[in-house]
């Protein structure tokens, strides 16, 4: 490899000004067409009328004016089918979707009142507009967590003014022009209604953040097979399949949704989503020799009175932190103008998401953030309060200079207001390292931070971005306040640094995990494994150690669900043939269904070990089990698969509520909400929209 | 016909609402947009959708066209602008995909193998910044001198300077990893 810079530098040019692949005839095709169509539809209009043309809108009545004018102008059906139009209208409506939690500036000072231009002067003559005019100006605007409920009412109008004076528009705001764009759907009030609706229900999870998948992706692959069919157990009585502990699927299913989308089935992995939830399965004692405990009950089916539902849970070994004092987090926030960069804000926000799961309803967690001043975005907060956290995340954007060692001092006097007996307090800075300390005296400030540490507050210090990072000073300031100095540059890394280290080491406990049901053809006539379909194994290979499957980590859990008919049941799906036997009898007993067979190999070891248990009958459904089969549902509504009968979103979302719980983190919480999105989406638009119908991506803010 | 007469005319018949000069205008451009939103994205498919966000949004756009630059300029500055709002758009996402910079579309492009030279120069890409990148794509992509660059990006061109020497100094870091 050459290491002459010249070479290299010359070596990218060489390779940038090479020929681009060709344009696609039929993308450019219809560019062409897009492009011909808006120049009419532009055309039909007076050129008077049009937006100034400039980077940002000169002031708020301006913008605000601007848009208005424009959905006066559009208000007939064949104008609001150009593009143009139908972006301009929507970000009238949902540009503001960002401000709903309040306030933009990280600071608290207070925003002035804007002299609001309202929204109800548009000409949407939906009821829901009207009725948020009314509270909203009631709303807090100064808070700076309001609840979710609040934020919901806030957002039509007392929120809107800002954004114009916003440095970026909204993001959500695009997704939703996107999603209305690609909808063929002319009419105004039928996607006004269901961009309410939207919101309505995105408001009930503020707690996440306005998470934008781009819709029209096509090059996104997923990995799924077909839905697994029912089986008959004389004829295959054994099921064979990994364990899988990956939640990737849901997080792709509530992106899209969150962005008015309902998901692509073949997105929609079951045991994926129901993996993705905490239950409370009963964890192995220190006296037992595997390092996960499994544990099955038997259910009616929710969807079909006349099948069972077998619950298989695998809990993992807790790690032995358990026993760990609470905590006390301060999240010390550089919000300068370089932070905005993809790799930095963004994946901040992402990356104490992905904490707070780790977080215990005793920790608590403030944020403070500073740009030109420092302030408090987050008061003490128990980590139970997700979505008061999450929602104060949501709220930070960057813009501004820095000034950290203000910063510094406020983080560290809420962290000793927060302090308490046996407590662990600790600062976590998130910079790019552009730490303006505004002390003249840099062995101060070491000092300072020494001092502070000695007094029990420690300083961990996270990286962000490439572009101006100091990591000397982080170096620095790090030791001195007796933590960590890590570099964030992806999710992984930030799952690595934030979220194993804070639960001690999330080490891998079991290897190769294989889950094997016989079924018991006296009991279950058929069955049916809901999800794992990309998971599943041949039957020998269930014996065989070199075939590879899931691994399991400390305090993981896996679940998985098998719905089975008994032999007499009317909810059969095959007639008893004419030319076999019946099914012989059990031999091991009654009221076994079937015997469940797991095998799992040590960390480091190539033998695998084997646990088997069977599996009987009766039992009671628990909370976690209601829940866990209400996801499995949910999946299922999702994918369309065929089993569910008339049972639909309302069970559903009645029976995750049954199955609740406590919820400490407000997962299941968000997951009903994400039915309800879905219902709704599922209700007001038959189907997703086309793929990859392009979006004009700027049409509301031309340069 | 329409052939002989300038950018700069066509645009402004265009923004007066000559249907032909408009379309003239696009015939003439489009291939030219697409490469720079191929060099800007690092992604076949992405710069396919970026140049018709970019062809549908131009009538819009052209309104505002006083003739005070260069066509070719202003359009790499609509264009350079709507990279940027995909961006932030695509940034939301948890795995997003923003071309060049997404370990996930690297990993994913590890996977289907490219070309030994693809993989250098998505690799060489990706340990830039965004706003390296698309200084890159201007100037050595494009051939935009560093003074014409920094009039499409709003830079001066001190700026555009320094980061050009940003550039050799990331790729000097990275031939010399690679040698460890």
């Amino acid at each position: 490899m050459n290491t002459d810079p010249k070479d290299e530098f010359d070596r990218l040019a060489q390779a940038l000004r090479s020929t681009p692949p060709a344009p696609d005839p039929a993308a450019r095709q219809a560019a062409f067409a897009r492009a011909m169509e808006n120049f009419d539809e532009l055309a039909k209009e007076p050129q008077t009328e049009m937006r100034p043309n400039q980077d940002r809108p000169p002031k708020r009545a301006g913008f605000l004016n601007g848009v208005r004018h424009m959905l006066s102008q559009f208000s007939s059906k064949q104008v609001l089918a150009a593009t143009t139009s139908v972006a301009a209208l929507c970000i009238g409506l949902f540009v503001i979707l960002p401000m709903q939690n309040g306030p933009y500036q990280p600071t608290l000072v207070e925003p002035s009142q804007p002299d609001a231009t309202p929204v109800e002067a548009a000409p949407l003559d939906a009821a829901p507009a009207t009725t948020r005019t009314e509270t909203a100006s009631a709303a807090p605007v100064v808070e700076p967590a309001p609840v979710p409920e609040l934020a919901l009412e806030a957002v039509p109008v007392d929120m809107a003014p800002p954004v114009a004076a916003m440095p970026s528009p909204g993001e959500s705001g695009l997704i939703r022009e996107r999603m209305v764009a690609g909808q063929s759907n002319p009419a105004i009030s039928p996607n006004a209604e269901v961009m309410f609706d939207a919101m309505e229900a995105t408001s009930d999870v503020a707690m996440m953040p306005p998470i934008a998948m781009l819709p029209a992706e096509t090059t996104e692959a997923f990995a799924n097979a077909e839905v697994n069919p029912i089986k008959i157990t004389a004829e295959e009585p054994v099921s064979t399949f990994s364990a899988d502990v990956d939640t990737a699927s849901y997080a792709v299913v509530r992106d899209s949704l969150m962005s008015g989308y309902l998901p692509p089935p073949e997105a929609v992995r079951i045991e994926e989503m129901v993996n993705y939830f905490p239950y409370d399965y009963p964890a192995p004692g220190a006296q037992d020799e595997a390092p996960f405990k499994a544990s099955v009950e038997v259910m009616p089916t929710p969807w079909n009175a006349d099948t069972q539902l077998v619950r298989i849970g695998l809990q993992g070994r807790m790690p032995a932190i358990e026993a760990r004092p609470p905590l006390n987090l301060v999240f010390l926030i550089d919000m300068s103008g370089s932070m905005q960069d993809p790799d930095k804000l963004p994946l901040l926000k992402q990356s104490l998401r992905l904490m707070l799961g780790q977080l215990r309803p005793e920790d608590q967690v403030a944020m403070v953030a500073y740009a030109g001043s420092a302030g408090e975005v987050l008061p003490p907060t128990p980590a139970s309060d997700s979505a008061r956290i999450l929602a104060a995340l949501d709220r930070l954007d960057a813009g501004g200079s820095t000034n950290g060692a203000e910063g510094l001092e406020l983080a560290y006097r809420t962290a000793e207001s927060m302090a308490g007996e046996g407590e662990v307090s600790r600062v976590l800075l998130a910079t790019d390292g552009d730490f303006n300390v505004g002390i003249s005296d840099p062995d101060g400030l070491e000092g300072y931070i020494a001092r502070k540490r000695d007094s029990g507050t420690y300083l961990s210090v996270l990286g962000f971005g490439r572009g101006n990072l100091d990591d000397a000073t982080m170096q620095v300031l790090a030791q001195n306040g007796n933590g960590q100095a890590a570099y964030i540059d992806t999710l992984q890394e930030a799952q690595k640094v934030l979220v194993d280290q804070l639960s001690g080491a999330l080490f891998p406990i079991a290897g190769d995990v294989k889950l094997q049901v016989e079924w018991n053809p006296a009991e279950v006539a058929e069955y049916r494994l809901i999800g794992y379909e990309t998971r599943a194994l041949r039957r020998e290979d269930f014996n065989n150690d070199k075939i590879d499957a899931g691994e399991l980590g400390a305090g993981h859990s896996v679940t998985a669900l098998y719905e089975v008919t008994a032999p007499d049941s009317p909810a059969l799906l095959n007639d008893a043939l004419r030319y076999q036997p019946a099914a012989d009898a059990a031999p091991s007993g009654d009221g076994e269904l079937g015997f469940l067979r797991l095998r799992y190999k040590e960390p480091g070891e190539t033998v695998s070990k084997l646990i088997e248990t069977p599996i009987l009958t009766g039992g009671e459904s628990d909370d976690d089990a209601r829940f866990a089969a209400a996801i499995a549902g949910f999946g299922q509504l999702l994918n369309g698969a065929t089993y569910l009968g008339d049972w639909g979103w309302d069970e559903a979302i009645a029976l995750a509520q049954s199955g609740k719980g406590e919820d400490p983190f407000g997962y299941r919480n968000e997951a009903i909400s994400l039915m309800r999105l879905a219902q709704s989406l599922q209700g007001s638009a038959p189907g997703t929209p086309p793929m990859g119908v392009p979006v004009p991506t700027d049409m509301v803010s031309p340069r | 016909m329409l052939m002989a007469i300038s950018d700069e005319s066509l645009a402004l018949a265009a923004a007066r609402g000559d249907r032909e000069a408009f379309a003239s205008l696009l015939e003439r451009h489009y291939d030219r947009i697409h490469g720079l939103c191929w060099r800007l994205t690092g992604d076949r498919a992405e710069a396919e959708d970026l140049t018709q966000d970019i062809c549908a949004s131009l009538p819009m756009k052209l309104r505002g066209w006083r003739g005070e630059a260069r066509l070719t300029t202003w359009l790499y500055r609509v264009a350079v602008n709507a990279a940027h709002d995909r961006r932030r758009r695509a940034a939301t996402h948890a795995k997003a995909a923003l071309g060049w910079g997404d370990w996930e579309r690297g990993r994913q492009a590890d996977i289907a193998a490219e070309t030994e030279a693809q993989d250098w120069l998505r690799e060489a890409m990706a340990g830039l910044s965004e706003e390296l990148r698309d200084t890159v794509a201007l100037t050595l992509g494009e051939g935009l001198s560093q003074a014409e660059a920094a009039e499409v990006l709003g830079l001066s061109e001190g700026t555009v300077a320094w980061r050009m020497s940003e550039v050799k100094k990331k790729l000097r870091a990275v031939a010399q990893e690679e040698m460890r």
